[in-house]
């Protein structure tokens, strides 16, 4: 969880940095994104992420998209350092132009996709230069569906349904209890709205603007960002020191 | 001995735009004992002919796998397609670590072809002097290519290099159009015949000739001695259709005469397969 | 002002358990499918099992990113292998490549607690343990990570290996039939998971043979 509580002071380390080293690296993230939730459904995958941008505990950012499209079979989705991601995207751009170019009706699906950014991730671990991100990539080619996760020491698996940070906690046991594999779109989507009001309730970084991404075999579409609707006036929220009496 | 006064290094130009130290190197693939490749929809078989350097020595390895989906077969200096063969293993081997899938075939040919390349230009080099016949399966499907040591590449539905291979190549022009929906069965036969006619009369066993396959769920492997006989004589039996000695002097495509042609078939194996 | 942020940490702790039981002719080689990471589960189906070569199989629990890069070190390895000598590597062979694998990597070591085992040459069950920097032994029985403190004293008891300081050498494979060791494995895990939060899901066991490999699974808890 070290992703969800950055830092208003750096960190020093003196395995990571030494005084006289003039290399930088990320010791300490700056700008975060919070839970990034995926799951497959009937005709390929479903991801969601909200579009704040954490600066430490202030939210400094209401409009960050994390999610992105990458080749013709994929999508990425990811939380943790921003500035990171926009690099990771970077590097993806490169490997799928690159790929583009041979034009040979080859092309890379999620799963290669996936392995290479383990690949990228365990690496910059073994820099001691991570990448600080928990990432989720999902996709379909050849009628397979794909969807895993690596995170920024390169721990990666795949699965029905992921989430990172506190979606871990908070999203995957809805997740566990609700997810089948003929999941409609429209069932999909209310599972994840589901989790992610629980998350908006409870994760203090998450805002109510995000965006729902869905892959299938000939289809990418990341909608437009929309809110979700809450409910604040229950009791308990309006006095919350009522029912924890202190001695303040 | 030399040729010409524009022979003497790789990079020098002739006045009519040729470079003959590769045009040289091309010559050693000719030399070579044959191979030939052809494909299917879903197959690619690739064949050599063994020649033993001497009575007393075994002959030398002229096929390779590069990885479960790709192989090679090579004719030209064997010590440089052995070469070009680990190049291609490494190659394959760190692509499927990278994406753990299988590296398309064309994308290895044509890195093979830009390493070759690289060899024509550069003065303190010497271009390789090996032809590679590339056969493979990936997702667009079969795919069989001709590498030589210009840098140059080709794909076919079915091809022959080394000496003698016009005959093959003549075999295999009359009857390519079917190899497409062909069978693997089909198209073993037909690699069986094709390689036959670089042979000059010399009966075809198991011991002087190799035969490699793959294809759709069926990873690159050579055929043990005794399938490869089973098959000759199987094929014997049926089809006498082609008489071996059809093309005696189909040999000199390049107009320059071969010292080896006008040996027996059996002896003078090439200098640059020692 | 206090420090509020975990700073990089290269390593992780994602639990898993691998037990592996030599035979006179099999060996039963078999591991949890629970990843976890603190108190989340990651993943209930993550196989730590790896089939290396015809007649060795590792097991490894630990960090799985390190065990991960470690399997493809060793698969690559073994293609490469293959390519020279035209054959697949012997179990004992194997064993000594991890040994050295991680050995290379004594100052930055894989976080990965292997268990290796397989069929020799002569078809005898072998198994070797291994700790994070590749000091090894090969054994009759063996546990390794993070139920292996619950599981290896019950080993010990029940298969009573014979001491390693008897003269002449004794063999070290157990007296146990297949289906014996099979049932005690089974028993292994079925204790562990009660006791360790890190062991759980889904047991995987792998049985090598002459006739061959036999893979069989059986539910554990998955609280």
């Amino acid at each position: 969880m070290m992703m969800e509580s950055p830092a208003s002071a750096p960190v020093e380390n003196s395995l990571l940095a030494s005084p006289d080293s003039a290399i930088q690296r990320t010791k300490t993230p700056y700008v975060t994104g919070t839970s990034v939730i995926g799951l497959k459904y009937k005709d390929g995958i479903l991801m969601v992420a909200d579009m704040g941008g954490s600066y430490g505990s202030t939210i400094r950012y209401k409009s960050v998209q994390r999610i992105e499209k990458v080749g013709k079979h994929s999508l990425i989705g990811a939380s943790g350092e921003i500035s990171d991601f926009q690099e990771i995207l970077r590097y993806l751009d490169d490997l799928v132009l690159n790929d583009n170019m041979w034009d040979d009706g080859n092309s890379l699906g999620p799963k290669d996709i996936h392995n290479y950014l383990v690949r990228v991730m365990y690496n910059r671990r073994n820099k001691f230069n991570p990448l600080w991100n928990n990432l989720i990539l999902g996709g379909v080619k050849n009628g397979q569906k794909y969807l895993g996760t690596v995170n920024m020491i390169g721990v990666h698996y795949e699965d029905n349904h992921v989430a990172t940070g506190f979606g871990n906690h908070l999203a995957r046991p809805i997740l566990r209890d609700e997810w089948r594999e003929d999941l409609s779109f429209e069932e999909g989507v209310k599972i994840l709205e589901k989790c992610m009001r629980v998350l908006l309730y409870r994760d203090r970084s998450a805002v109510n603007k995000l965006q729902i991404a869905k892959i299938t075999e000939d289809d990418v579409q990341i909608y437009p960002p929309y809110a979700l609707k809450t409910v604040w006036n229950l009791a308990a929220f309006q006095n919350p020191s009522a029912s924890a009496p202190g001695s303040w | 001995m030399f040729r010409n006064q524009y022979d003497t290094d790789v990079t020098t130009w002739s006045p009519a735009g040729r470079l003959f130290q590769v045009e040289y190197s091309m010559e050693a693939v000719k030399q070579g004992s044959a191979a030939i490749g052809l494909r299917s929809k879903t197959h690619v078989i690739l064949a050599s002919v063994n020649k033993a350097n001497s009575e007393l020595s075994s002959h030398q390895k002229k096929i390779f796998k590069v990885d479960d989906h790709i192989g090679v077969a090579i004719a030209g200096l064997t010590a440089d397609g052995r070469v070009l063969s680990r190049y291609m293993r490494t190659e394959c081997i760190n692509y499927s670590y990278t994406y753990e899938s299988p590296l398309p075939v064309g994308r290895l040919v044509v890195q093979l072809a830009d390493k070759a390349q690289v060899c024509t230009q550069r003065s303190w080099k010497r271009p390789y002097g090996v032809g590679l016949l590339v056969g493979g399966l990936d997702e667009s499907g079969a795919h069989l290519y001709y590498n030589c040591p210009s840098g140059n590449y080709f794909e076919y539905q079915a091809f022959a290099i080394g000496s003698r291979s016009q005959a093959a190549k003549t075999y295999m022009e009359k009857k390519f159009e079917s190899f497409d929906g062909s069978s693997r069965e089909d198209l073993l036969k037909d690699a069986l015949f094709a390689l036959r006619e670089t042979l000059q009369g010399e009966k075809l066993t198991s011991s002087i000739c190799t035969i490699a396959v793959v294809g759709v769920g069926e990873p690159f492997h050579v055929l043990d001695k005794d399938t490869v006989q089973s098959l000759i004589n199987e094929f014997e039996l049926v089809g006498e259709e082609a008489p071996p000695a059809e093309a005696a002097d189909e040999q000199n495509q390049g107009g320059d005469a071969q010292p080896g042609d006008q040996q027996p078939a059996d002896q003078g194996p090439a200098p640059m397969e020692m | 002002m206090t420090i509020q942020q975990a700073s990089f940490s290269p390593y992780d702790n994602n639990g898993g358990t691998c037990v592996a039981v030599a035979g006179a002719d099999y060996c039963v080689i078999a591991a949890d499918t629970r990843m976890s990471t603190g108190y989340n589960v990651l993943t209930r189906d993550y196989s730590k099992i790896r089939q290396l070569a015809d007649k060795s199989v590792l097991a490894s629990s630990g960090f799985q990113a390190d065990v991960r890069a470690l399997q493809k070190v060793l698969e690559a390895r073994h293609l490469t292998y293959q390519h020279q000598h035209n054959k697949q590597m012997s179990c004992p062979a194997m064993a000594q490549l991890l040994s050295n694998t991680l050995y290379y990597k004594r100052f930055f070591p894989y976080y990965a607690f292997n268990v290796l085992a397989g069929l020799d040459q002569e078809g005898k069950g072998c198994v070797f343990t291994y700790d994070a920097v590749g000091s090894y032994e090969r054994t009759g029985y063996s546990a390794q990570g993070s139920g292996s403190t619950l599981i290896m004293p019950f080993l010990d008891n029940q298969l009573k290996s014979p001491s390693p300081l008897l003269l002449p050498a004794q063999d070290a494979v157990t007296p146990l039939s297949e289906s014996e060791a099979v049932d005690l494995v089974k028993t292994c895990f079925a204790s562990a998971t009660e006791r360790d939060i890190y062991t759980g899901d889904k047991l995987e066991i792998l049985v090598l043979n002459a006739q061959g490999i036999r893979r069989e699974y059986m539910e554990l808890r998955k609280d």
